[in-house]
């Protein structure tokens, strides 16, 4: 198969853009929709300071790379969750990325070093250990830390990683679910509603996962190649396989599935009430907005021996 | 004999396959994986021949 642009071996082929491409032209066609996707969702101008949040997985080191190659001020974050061996293993794929690209800064926050405990200790120790609850816990540590240190350095907005797979994968499961509320919100970017809640934004929603990982590899990105335990059975993957499945008979399927539900929402034919906007006020501990009275959620999850948390 | 790996698993099949026809012999999707050889992409019209070692690389992540 030939590059379409060059007639050089093509190294993928994108069924759903009906176009094969060779490494320097698929290269320069993702910096180009990624570029697009920033611009036609209006997420930043050229000369904001951005945070990358990196996982050390293949979604948030494209994405940092990316934005470093179109030229942003993007730096890096990454939460040292404390999961085991997982979380080391991420850590040196991000610090290996980081070294080599000297003009970005990385920021480290060690969540045990930091508040006492690790993820897992504190999903113990709230007796979240089971099951899938301790990814809740995880995801409200991981939203509390990345609008902190964006306050606290003065970042505009943070990025994040998710791809088009991701998206449509929970398009799935809220559509699956009903969950009217949060198909109200789900958006590429979500604005800053309150001081002090950072806007956020997702550059990749328009690659699908299988580009960026062929971007990654063309681009001699290494990243941690295996899950999370704790995502092992999670209802994402299952969704993603099924869609997965419909791509492969119905190329454009996904896409589909995911901007046209944008569209529609944005053109108000799909009518979606959001709930109403919750009163927000500052928590008396870490001065991030939260609608619960006192603490945020994220500050009594600290506290010794309460049961509940997120 | 052309030999396929993914994730620890191997398996075995005949050479003149071309790589789609292959990742699908194997039960996976095209959607899913990326094929690579010698760390090189293939797309997905490229015959396997005997000899060829190829690694499925998913790219599925994500909890
Ligand atoms: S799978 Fe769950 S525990 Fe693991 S990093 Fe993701 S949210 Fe956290
Ligand atoms: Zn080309
Ligand atoms: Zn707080």
């Amino acid at each position: 198969m030939r590059c379409k642009k060059c007639d050089q071996p093509a190294v993928i082929r994108m069924h759903q853009h009906r176009l094969a491409l060779c490494k320097e032209h698929f290269v320069e066609w993702v910096l180009n929709r990624v570029a697009d996707t920033i611009r036609s969702f209006r997420m930043f101008s050229p000369k904001k300071k951005i945070l990358v949040a990196v996982s050390g997985g293949k979604d948030s080191l494209v994405l940092w790379d990316i934005l470093l190659k179109l030229g942003y001020k993007a730096d890096g974050l990454h939460l040292n969750l404390g999961i085991g061996e997982y979380s080391e293993r991420s850590l040196d794929y991000v610090l290996k990325f980081a070294d080599s690209h000297p003009e970005a800064d990385l920021i480290i926050v060690d969540i045990k070093e930091r508040y006492g405990m690790s993820v897992p200790e504190l999903a113990e120790a709230k007796k979240h250990g089971r099951g899938r609850k301790i990814c809740s816990l995880c995801g409200l540590v991981k939203r509390h830390e990345m609008n902190r240190v964006a306050n606290e350095r003065g970042y505009d907005v943070v990025a994040t990683g998710h791809n088009l797979d991701d998206e449509a994968a929970t398009l799935l499961g809220n559509l699956l679910n009903w969950k009217i509320e949060y198909l109200a919100h789900q958006s590429p970017v979500l604005p800053s509603t309150y001081p002090g809640l950072v806007r956020k934004v997702r550059p990749l929603v328009r690659l699908y996962e299988r580009e960026t990982a062929a971007y990654a590899l063309v681009e001699g990105i290494e990243y941690i190649r295996e899950e999370c335990p704790h995502a092992l059975g999670a209802k994402s993957l299952l969704y993603k396989e099924i869609l997965n499945r419909l791509e492969d008979e119905m190329p454009g399927a996904k896409q589909r599935f995911y901007m046209d539900f944008l569209k529609a929402r944005r053109e108000g034919l799909i009518k979606l009430q959001p709930p109403p906007a919750q009163q927000l006020h500052p928590c008396e501990v870490c001065g991030q907005p939260t609608s619960a009275p006192g603490k945020c959620a994220f500050c009594r999850l600290w506290e010794p021996g309460s049961s509940s948390g997120s | 004999m052309v030999r396929i790996k993914f994730r620890g698993q191997e398996w075995e099949l005949k050479p003149g396959l071309r790589v789609k026809e292959a990742i699908k012999k194997v039960g996976l999707s095209p959607n899913a994986v990326l094929a690579v050889k010698g760390g090189k992409l293939l797309t997905e019209d490229v015959v396997l021949r005997e000899g060829d070692e190829i690694e499925l690389i998913s790219v599925i992540s994500g909890g």
